[in-house]
């Protein structure tokens, strides 16, 4: 990674009130290609609520997003979807009434296929599904519908739905919470995976071990403001950050 | 089977159909009957393609089927065309109404979407008792022509054209089912969020969604006029449209095209025995308590209990 090189994703000055509440504050936030960048804060700092915004699931109330050079305000969240910014969501949303195929199919016909030049046949749709299974180990559940997983394969088939609209940057919003260690060190490399084959990801996480090991730079929002931007050891020693977390 | 045999297959099943009943039944009074039994094929299945594929619960059936038929009474007055091309009217006049409905899906989700279709069909109605050219609260006569295009009764007629479109919405809906478009829907029905996430236009589905159902449904009332030859807002806005359409979907199974045709002949059949043999009144009693049992007992509709009962022979 040079300096001169652009970044990935800039937002610059976003901001988001519900009401009365602030949750977002005039956020800058840059990613670079192919970073592995940790997102951190205490609960209700506004961590989703920027993935929201810049994934277009929320409107943002001001400020400027750009996405490889491109301007993605007002952009409705399946277009920013098919230029390659996929994100997972917190709690896992998966399609109930489909099985785990069919929950892939949709991104890959709707999303990879949605770009120009792309015509994946029928068949063609099904062997990405089964293959993009088989790379998280879910191979064996395919036919099967969301409500026969355990919470880890859960966390998995969303992350997967995620991977399976082949995205430029992912977003990977508490894929962790509530699992066992092991279970953590097997997203993890799901993830370490991931970014070697060339996606960039931001983590956003509360488990610090996972964060802390898998970051190259860490963020660390505090009541919708970013207070920390840097290497992850720096971050976490920021007072402000200290603060925040463990009281004055 | 492909989309388009089953175009085919469809309609060469329908045609016998036709050609069995017009040349072996004599008694007028099953047209009559059939006529109404088709029309539900048809109001259940486009109901199902909003309501069951995608998660939207339409009460405004009425309201659709309403504007069909006016629209034909409107046409009759002004220049009067063949029924099948009445038809083609009213499906372009409803699905307009269908895609209004749609831009509601950008703001209202669950129970304030039904409760907003609801009450876009007391607007539709109050617009149509106020207007006097189409008879107002009064109603209208219809006089129908004389003689059916091509042969037999002008009953048969108009039961011939029900089952054409009864054939025309279910091959629709199967094509929609195994599409990209259908599995668009179920994400749609599923997780709106999560499917704009994995790059369906989610606006642009519900809008193609809501305007088949919309157009099919006035499709369904076009030829009512010509059925009834008398037309009021009471009777053509009954809210018993809206709940057997409704009913219908979710006794025969709201995820299969089979579904609503299951439970269109199921409850059509029945509320026309009924009406003969009890009385008229007891027609929504029926529904009502079926769709009870259904909802305690079955809650994924006949289609669901077969499926469940091959699932578990499978799994043995």
């Amino acid at each position: 990674m040079t300096a001169a090189e652009p970044p990935l994703l800039a937002a610059t000055g976003l901001a988001k009130h519900f009401g009365g509440f602030v949750a977002l504050e005039e956020v800058d936030l840059t990613v670079m290609p192919g970073e592995r960048l940790g997102l951190i804060g205490p609960n209700g700092s506004g961590k989703s609520t920027l993935v929201n915004c810049l994934c277009g699931t929320l409107r943002h109330d001001s400020g400027t997003i750009a996405f490889d050079g491109r301007r993605l305000d007002g952009m409705p969240a399946h277009q920013r979807t098919r230029l390659g910014l996929a994100r997972s969501f917190q709690l896992p949303k998966p399609f109930r009434s489909l099985n785990l195929v069919d929950n892939l199919s949709v991104p890959l016909l709707y999303t990879v296929n949605a770009r120009p030049g792309a015509r994946l046949s029928a068949a063609a749709i099904e062997a990405g599904a089964l293959q993009l299974l088989a790379d998280v180990g879910l191979a064996d559940k395919a036919r099967r519908l969301p409500r026969d997983l355990t919470q880890v394969e859960m966390r998995k088939l969303e992350l997967v739905r995620a991977v399976a609209t082949a995205p430029r940057l992912l977003f990977a919003d508490e894929a962790m919470a509530g699992l066992s260690p092991s279970e953590i060190e097997e997203i993890l490399s799901v993830l370490f995976r991931l970014n070697e084959g060339g996606i960039t990801i931001v983590l956003i996480e509360h488990i610090m071990r996972a964060v802390m090991s898998f970051s190259t730079r860490l963020v660390v929002l505090v009541a919708g403001r970013k207070v920390a931007d840097g290497p992850p050891q720096e971050a976490i020693r920021n007072p402000e950050v200290e603060r925040a977390y463990l009281g004055e | 089977m492909g989309a388009a045999k089953f175009w085919a297959v469809s309609f060469i099943v329908s045609l016998m159909i036709l050609v069995v009943t017009r040349s072996q039944i004599e008694n007028e009074y099953f047209f009559f009957a059939g006529y109404v039994v088709l029309q539900y094929v048809v109001l259940a299945t486009a109901w199902n393609i909003l309501g069951g594929y995608t998660g939207y619960t339409n009460f405004g059936t009425g309201a659709f089927f309403a504007v069909g038929a006016y629209s034909s009474v409107v046409l009759q007055k002004l220049s009067p065309l063949p029924v099948p091309a009445m038809i083609l009217v009213a499906g372009l006049v409803s699905g307009i109404i269908g895609l209004g409905m749609g831009y509601l899906t950008l703001r209202l989700r669950g129970v304030f979407f039904a409760i907003a279709t609801l009450a876009m069909a007391i607007v539709a109605q109050t617009l149509i008792v106020n207007w006097d050219f189409v008879g107002g609260a009064r109603g209208i006569y219809i006089i129908r022509p004389e003689h059916a295009p091509l042969f037999g009764g002008y009953i048969q007629y108009l039961y011939s054209l029900m089952l054409l479109l009864a054939w025309f919405s279910v091959a629709i809906a199967r094509s929609i089912e195994r599409s990209r478009l259908g599995i668009g829907f179920n994400a749609i029905r599923d997780d709106e969020q999560a499917a704009e996430a994995a790059g369906v236009p989610t606006l642009r589905l519900k809008l193609i969604a809501t305007t088949l159902s919309g157009a099919l449904m006035g499709m369904a009332g076009a030829p009512l006029p010509y059925y009834v030859t008398y037309l009021d807002p009471a009777s053509s806005f009954n809210l018993s449209y809206a709940v057997n359409s409704v009913a219908m979907p979710m006794i025969g199974g709201m995820t299969s095209w089979v579904g609503p045709i299951i439970g269109a002949v199921l409850l059509g059949t029945i509320q026309q025995v009924a009406t003969v043999t009890i009385a008229s009144e007891l027609n929504l009693l029926i529904v009502g308590l079926l769709l009870i049992a259904f909802v305690i007992v079955a809650p994924n509709g006949i289609v669901g209990l077969v499926q469940a009962r091959r699932r578990a022979r499978g799994e043995r």
